[in-house]
């Protein structure tokens, strides 16, 4: 009896360390943040857009806007074709099929950021550069925003389409057979019915995706052309927070505030992910109990 | 009469146009998702194939390797497996008390299992990159520094909350009843988790660990300020330590067009190892599914 009291102890407080090692990030990063805020205040910091550590200029903006740009692209391509694919396997495709599709998708998944990365510098960059770009009337490198939104919204598909297929399989079967009885065509049944049940489960499953985006690293930076400068139109670089902190956290200058900038840079992006995917999350969650 | 039944016709006609069209969109998407994953596949053999001899796993990279010379990335190889395989080790060693914890001892709604699984949620949005930075700052402090067990902490923190929830999710597969079954016979509640609902879940738990293995294998932002490297392979806990997706990483953003083929063969092997766990892990799953209690 004291045995099995003494294993419980030990469980439980190893699954106290989840708990303490979410907080800690959190503090750690803001306590390493805070010093650049005793030089000056937040909205300076997040809203300029002069990046001169030399000068101790640490305005963030590029850097946020450089994020939001690629990730939205990414979000924009990946989504419809995300929704797509999952209705065509949760409501199309014949078990065979399924048996083969799952598969890829699930190997999709799998491959690393710097493989993906590796891609787009073979293969998109000069799409981008030589075909896009003039076809638009603009000259690009190709390192651009828009071949780092087509990389990383290939990384996303797996995501939302996952999450997507879980949420449409989710809907009640009689459900789709009476409506299939009553004389309604397939698509009808995936538009007044499927989706009508889980559209807000497939808009979480988006935006699960899109949280996954804010973050993507390695993938982005090798082709976004890392130029920190607010970017105007697809086909301008960007240099996104995840690129900044992967390119210069770690070799320390001593410049006064730029470790703390960095912090800081990590507690906005921080930020920025973990609101979109814990509301995801949440009321994923809430999703699977129901059905539980 | 006539008219009303010609006008059912022709909405009868366009309804089945519309489910004709849609069938015809989602096969094109379905089309160009697989196809993309074709693009990425063969590229990547087609660019590696040139590079791709044994010297290249075989070997460490030798004088002036980064210049084009002989060598190849077994210390990449190596590295990756002992990071990722020791990584997964503490994460395991973390996760599955607690998922244990969670399904037997807690129950369902309780508040600290509401706060352990919302914590778990948190650390599951949190990018690599971010636990890089963390990972970076924690080994300041431990004054610890850039070595294979400062890459092996880090991963683990980004393996634990995928570990965690597949965990979870497969534990929470084990039908009450066997637990019921074996409390009924005397069992308390350690021994029918160990000894009844890990064995009955030992498939899924397998698919765990795949799952988070390839996660580690693949992951570079996280060890990009944490794990160092190195041309040598490493033997210590406290020796930097090179992997695979920085050996591509570096390899790629060389001059030399020789050493740039070398990271498109370094990437094939990434991805055939990456491959060869996504294989295991669907082995698994389906025994998972044939040992499925109804």
């Amino acid at each position: 009896m004291k045995k099995e009291k003494g294993k419980e102890l030990v469980a439980g407080l190893f699954s106290l360390l989840p708990i303490i090692l979410a907080i800690s990030i959190f503090l750690l990063l803001l306590t390493k943040a805070f010093p650049l805020l005793s030089l000056k205040s937040l909205p300076t910091i997040l809203f300029s857009s002069a990046w001169q550590p030399q000068k101790g200029q640490f305005g963030l903006w590029p850097f946020i806007l450089g994020t939001i740009w690629v990730t939205i692209t990414a979000f924009i391509l990946a989504a419809p074709l995300s929704i797509l694919t999952a209705i065509y396997i949760s409501d199309y495709a014949s078990g065979r099929l399924k048996k083969w599709l799952v598969p890829v998708i699930d190997l999709l998944a799998g491959l690393p950021s710097v493989i993906y990365g590796m891609w787009g510098i073979l293969l998109i960059v000069p799409l981008v550069g030589k075909y896009l770009a003039p076809l638009f009337g603009t000259y690009s490198s190709g390192y651009c925003i828009l071949t780092a939104g087509i990389v990383l919204a290939v990384m996303i598909l797996p995501t939302i389409v996952n999450v997507s297929v879980e949420v449409l399989s989710a809907v009640p079967a009689d459900l789709k057979e009476a409506a299939l009885a009553l004389g309604a065509t397939r698509l009808e049944v995936v538009r007044f019915i499927v989706l009508k049940k889980s559209r807000p489960g497939v808009a979480a499953a988006c935006v699960l995706g899109l949280s996954r985006a804010f973050g993507e690293t390695l993938a982005v930076m090798m082709v976004v052309g890392n130029v920190p400068l607010t970017p105007t139109s697809l086909f301008s670089p960007a240099y996104p927070l995840p690129a900044l902190l992967a390119n210069n956290y770690g070799e320390m200058l001593s410049i006064p505030g730029y470790e703390a900038a960095l912090n800081l840079a990590a507690v906005v992006l921080l930020f920025m992910v973990i609101i979109f995917s814990l509301a995801a999350r949440l009321y994923l969650n809430k999703l699977e109990q129901r059905i539980d | 009469m006539g008219s009303r039944q010609k006008s059912t016709d022709r909405r009868l006609r366009r309804r089945h146009r519309a489910e004709a069209g849609f069938k015809l969109i989602l096969l094109a998407s379905i089309i160009l998702v697989a196809i993309i994953l074709s693009i990425i596949l063969v590229t990547i053999l087609w660019k590696s194939l040139p590079a791709l001899k044994l010297s290249m796993i075989l070997q460490t990279p030798g004088t002036g390797y980064y210049l084009g010379k002989k060598g190849g990335i077994l210390n990449a190889i190596v590295g990756s497996l002992e990071v990722s395989l020791g990584a997964t080790l503490i994460a395991l060693v973390i996760a599955l008390p607690t998922v244990i914890y969670l399904n037997t001892y807690l129950k369902r709604k309780s508040f600290l299992a509401e706060v352990i699984r919302l914590s778990l949620d948190v650390l599951w949005g949190i990018p690599s990159i971010v636990y890089g930075v963390f990972g970076f700052l924690l080994m300041l402090m431990l004054h610890l520094r850039a070595s294979l067990l400062a890459g092996m902490i880090t991963i683990a923190l980004v393996e634990l909350p995928i570990l965690s929830r597949a965990l979870d999710e497969t534990i929470r597969l084990v039908p009450a009843e066997l637990k019921e079954a074996s409390y009924a016979l005397g069992g308390n509640r350690w021994q029918t988790s160990t000894r009844v609902v890990l064995r009955q879940a030992l498939p899924g738990l397998i698919t765990s660990i795949l799952i988070a293995l390839g996660r580690g294998l693949g992951d570079g932002a996280s060890v990009l300020f944490t794990a160092g490297y190195t041309d040598r392979i490493t033997t210590s806990l406290f020796q930097p330590v090179a992997t695979l997706p920085l050996a591509i990483f570096f390899q790629l953003n060389s001059p030399f067009p020789e050493v740039q083929e070398r990271a498109f063969a370094s990437a094939a092997i990434l991805t055939l190892l990456i491959l060869i766990i996504s294989l295991l892990t669907r082995y698994f799953g389906r025994k998972l599914s044939r040992h499925k209690v109804r």
